[in-house]
């Protein structure tokens, strides 16, 4: 069925992805740091000051505290990276959606892998906030399910009509996952960015050198994931869902510097109480207007 | 010079710690954070955790209690790293040379790189001895 031109496209397609998400990601996460310190007053640091975090970071002694520990961030940047690969093959969405899941367990088990009282507490909070937000990821998906009939990515790009017309409430909340997951005020809770005082670095506390970079690698994978995940709600044209997904990321740094941190328990009550709603008379309309097939 | 170096001189994470200062050197440096002087366009960022920080910007003498702490503080933070001493306390103890509890400067538990004497440091002199320990840095 598949000729051979096909898998080389899809080939050439996981290697584009594997070099260009990081630097997208790492370039997303630059401007981030520049608008934020713009909307603080201040200069910032250059776009590209991730990158230099990063290759410092490299060359940094690791100290080991856990051998456990390395194997769970490995585990964490794979998931991470199998679960995009998911999304530009487009494949599964409930599939990504577990590896989505599995890549947040693997970053809980690196937290409890080690003996800090700090990384435990982030490992707890990861916990938390994967349980608020895993449940509308998957409402999500059962959403595309009802609107298509499918839970493949591809099914969607073949419909004319966009997502966001049907599935608005979802968007909203996916909006609201997409906070949680960037890890920003609000839901500033499991590796604590901005408040050190508080539980140090959270669950990143006892990574240190090269496997603090490979974290961070992880996170700018999952920022490309992400957006590429909210720009699904506009897959034709492409390029209208991918603008729809920058703009999502600029309203989220926006957010980020006009609210304070929230405990991880207000997170919870808010994601469960609006974000399951919302999903679920969302697909709950659809099901009615269009009938149970 | 090459790309770890540019990146150890252009992203140097900050590490502060309090020993018995009195606390007009801590706000300071915590001055240089803000807008006004705004250290992260160098992308120096305040940490407050040893295992991701690359320079220590220690500040006040070091006394018996403390001694420990910051002996165990340059242990955990990973190689290559650089030990500011901010403010007159910090590099020699200054008035509190002579006090029962003080063991005197930092440079008596853990090696010191870069002195930034007054009492209390500016902002300005502390970016400087900042930039200084950049210097060694790159040369490590």
């Amino acid at each position: 069925m598949w000729g051979d031109r096909h898998m080389l496209e899809q080939f050439i397609l996981v290697i584009a992805t594997l070099v260009g998400a990081p630097l997208a990601g790492g370039l997303l996460f630059g401007i981030d740091r520049k608008i934020t310190a713009r909307l603080q007053g201040r200069y910032g640091p250059p776009v590209i000051q991730p990158f230099y975090d990063f290759f410092k970071l490299l060359g940094k002694e690791h100290i080991a505290v856990s051998r456990l520990q390395f194997i769970w961030i490995y585990g964490y940047l794979v998931f991470m990276v199998v679960s995009l690969i998911f999304l530009v093959l487009k494949s599964d969405i409930l599939l990504l959606v577990f590896l989505l899941g599995f890549a947040g367990v693997s970053l809980v088990l690196g937290g409890f892998s080690t003996k800090s009282p700090y990384a435990h507490f982030g490992a707890n909070r990861e916990l938390l906030q994967i349980m608020a937000y895993e449940p509308v990821l998957l409402l999500f998906a059962i959403g595309i399910y009802a609107q298509n009939g499918s839970f493949l990515i591809s099914e969607i790009f073949k419909q004319d009509k966009p997502l966001l017309f049907s599935l608005w409430p979802l968007f909203l909340a996916v909006l609201y996952v997409l906070t949680i997951k960037m890890r920003k005020s609000p839901f500033d809770i499991a590796t604590s960015h901005h408040g050190h005082q508080e539980i140090v670095k959270g669950v990143t506390t006892e990574y240190s050198g090269p496997y603090f970079a490979l974290f961070h690698l992880a996170e700018w994978y999952e920022i490309v994931l992400l957006l590429g995940i909210i720009s699904l709600f506009w897959a034709n044209p492409l390029w209208v869902g991918i603008l729809i997904a920058l703009v999502a990321f600029l309203l989220e740094l926006l957010v980020d510097n006009i609210a304070a941190r929230m405990t991880a328990r207000w997170m919870v009550r808010l994601s469960w109480s609006i974000g399951l709603l919302l999903g679920v008379i969302n697909i709950a309309y659809i099901y009615l207007t269009k009938g149970v097939s | 010079m090459g790309l770890m170096q540019t990146s150890r001189v252009k992203s140097p994470w900050i590490l502060h710690f309090d020993n018995s200062s009195c606390n007009g050197c801590d706000i300071e440096v915590l001055a240089c954070l803000t807008p006004l002087y705004d250290v992260e366009r160098f992308g120096m960022v305040n940490m407050g955790n040893p295992k991701h920080a690359d320079i220590l910007l220690i500040t006040g003498p070091v006394n018996r209690r403390t001694a420990r702490v910051l002996k165990n503080l340059y242990n955990q933070v990973p190689d290559p790293k650089v030990v500011v001493a901010v403010g007159t306390c910090a590099s020699t103890a200054g008035v509190f040379h002579n006090c029962y509890n003080v063991l005197g400067g930092v440079d008596k538990i853990i090696p010191v790189d870069v002195y930034v004497p007054g009492c209390s440091v500016r902002p300005e002199a502390i970016i400087d001895g900042v930039v200084m320990a950049l210097q060694k840095l790159a040369s490590l």
